[in-house]
């Protein structure tokens, strides 16, 4: 299948002064495809900010790639020299719009000043008035009011100023946007908006893929083509966003569904149960499958050997139980 | 006490709690705002209701002004029929109580668990010995699903935000409130755990008779614990029902589009 971005076998460790590492991502093999909206959704601690770094090579120690490629067309990003990372690939082959990311937008300058700095990061020679008149025109395109260029940031509300961060993040037409929790702080009513906004950069064909990090599962309902949900490090479960929502296979994907509040009949009618336990410890992740001291459908030989990865139809589940 | 003795919700017709007519104006002349506008709302004995609003919709105001820790501008607060202005502070924080959305900065980071709880004592005139006092933390965080042996001289660093929500909700039971206003108290928690702890608010309500009123803009939570929804817009309760009701048949063009724009598992949005 054509991909875009693919990391194979990744593994991304915190490591400590003391010498032990936190084994966030811990082999996930992921491919992201043109024209789609990939949802990577788990609960927090599961390692899913971490991939996401990884994937737009924004990692920085003590973050560091262990094992395993990140590559596009066939070229691996984690070798490629520095120099040509940061002119060829951020911001112009993959964006992100990293987590509370509409926090860090200069609060002593106009947003327009944001936009200048950017552009001439990556063309030095163009002039300030050519820089605003593309964020502007960029801004008219897509329907956002042109007003916020001449805005400070805390003249914007939430919804506005993640717009304007995601908007000026895709200035230089990356193929791939990797939105990080982009929505979560946010009312429902700006949420929306957000996610409008991300599915007119896809329309528009200013960009064509997007990997969209969230615990949200009724948002990915909305926007994704396909889900991956993660665990301790790790993918359980990789398939289209109604086979994921309607048809969880992994008992983890299962119970994380199953304690989606929405105002629902469902929700309503009876007592939701949680999820037993609480997420392991990354530094030393229990043996076998890395749910199974949670999981109330284990069978004996989850705590000694790892699931491998199992194709059920088109989706990928790793869970002793589809063996 | 209310945690000693578990009870039945009491079926009195006469309310809880009552508002009426409160208003909250911050600043004047030109920067007036009005962040809470004449509202009025019962809260009855052992009921779970919601307040239901986006930031900005004055909801956090009024559960401030209902904890007496912000002076209403206009209009009054009955507690069991009496004027809450006639009852000192100290004694009304014994019969309301609260747990807010960031459990981390309620707590002082150089106290471990067992002085935090400690405190609450303050508020009950408890001069119990110091065994008493520690067998009713113990026996409050076991309520809350907190293991006391392991977790009593721990200090709020080492404790994760799960935990020390369920701090917070066991200092209230040791208080026993008659009312509990919960503002966003699960916003800073999984979806996975934050079933659990509704599960558990819930019970506690069941068990000891307590009203709980949840603030929040989750409207899955509130539609998931709550009997009745208040929907606040502007500083105004526009809207307010049972939760089906409210959920199923809005008819406030506020609380449509607010249903409209939540993300659901079983529809789809059209954009």
């Amino acid at each position: 299948m054509k991909n875009l971005l693919k990391t194979q076998d990744l593994k991304a460790y915190y490591r400590l002064v003391d010498g032990t590492d936190i084994r966030a991502v811990d082999g996930v093999t992921l491919d992201l495809r043109p024209n789609e909206v990939l949802g990577i959704a788990g609960e927090s601690g599961c390692g899913k900010s971490t991939l996401a770094s990884v994937m737009s090579l924004t990692h920085n120690p003590p973050l560091r790639v262990i094992d395993g490629d990140v590559t596009a067309n066939g070229s691996n990003l984690l070798t490629m020299p520095t120099e040509q990372v940061r002119q060829k690939i951020k911001g112009r082959y993959i964006s992100i719009v990293p987590q509370g990311a509409m926090n860090a937008l200069n609060p002593t300058q106009r947003v327009r000043n944001f936009a200048i700095d950017m552009l001439r990061e990556h063309f030095p020679e163009m002039k300030k008035d050519e820089a605003i008149d593309l964020a502007a025109a960029r801004i008219d395109e897509l329907g956002l009011p042109r007003r916020v260029l001449n805005n400070y940031p805390h003249e914007l509300s939430g919804g506005m100023k993640q717009r304007t961060t995601i908007v000026l993040s895709t200035l230089l037409d990356p193929k791939i946007l990797i939105a990080d929790e982009p929505t979560s702080a946010l009312d429902v009513s700006s949420q929306k908006s957000v996610i409008s906004l991300l599915l007119a950069l896809l329309k528009d064909e200013i960009i064509t893929s997007i990997a969209f990090i969230t615990h949200e599962l009724p948002l990915l309902r909305q926007i994704a083509t396909r889900i991956a949900i993660m665990y301790a490090g790790k993918l359980v479960e990789l398939g289209t966003m109604e086979e994921i929502i309607f048809e969880p296979l992994h008992p983890y994907t299962e119970a994380l569904m199953s304690t989606m509040l929405v105002p629902e009949r469902h929700v309503r009618e009876q007592r939701i149960q949680s999820i037993a336990g609480v997420p392991p410890d990354l530094k030393a992740p229990p043996k076998g499958c890395r749910f199974h001291p949670r999981c109330p459908k284990r069978l004996p030989v989850c705590s000694t050997e790892e699931p491998p990865a199992k194709e059920v139809g088109d989706r990928t589940v790793w869970c002793w139980l589809m063996q | 006490m209310v945690l000693a003795n578990a009870v039945e919700p009491k079926q009195s017709s006469s309310p809880l709690l009552e508002v009426s007519n409160l208003t909250k104006i911050f600043g004047s002349g030109k920067d007036q705002v009005v962040a809470v506008d004449e509202i009025s709302f019962e809260i009855q004995p052992g009921e779970i209701l919601s307040l239901l609003g986006e930031s900005g919709s004055g909801k956090t105001t009024t559960a401030r002004m209902l904890l007496r820790l912000s002076a209403p501008t206009q209009g009054e607060i009955f507690f069991e029929g009496q004027d809450v202005n006639a009852v000192k502070s100290v004694d009304y924080w014994k019969r309301v109580q609260a747990i807010f959305q960031d459990p981390f900065s309620s707590f002082n980071s150089f106290y471990s668990v067992h002085s935090f709880l400690g405190k609450a004592f303050r508020l009950t005139n408890n001069h119990n010995s110091a065994a008493d006092k520690r067998a009713r933390m113990e026996e409050a965080m076991e309520k809350v699903g907190l293991n006391a042996e392991e977790l009593l001289f721990k200090r709020p660093h080492e404790l994760s935000g799960g935990q020390r929500q369920r701090l917070m909700l066991a200092r209230a039971l040791l208080i026993g409130p008659d009312l509990l206003i919960a503002d966003e108290p699960t916003s800073m928690i999984d979806a996975s755990s934050r079933v659990g702890i509704l599960n558990m608010l819930m019970d506690l309500s069941r068990q000891h008779g307590m009203s709980i009123m949840f603030i929040t803009h989750d409207i899955g939570l509130a539609y998931y614990t709550s009997e009745r929804l208040l929907i606040m817009n502007e500083g105004k309760i526009v809207e307010e029902g049972t939760a089906e009701q409210v959920v199923e048949h809005p008819t406030h063009p506020y609380t449509k589009r607010l249903l409209d724009d939540v993300p659901r598992l079983r529809r789809k949005w059209d954009i």
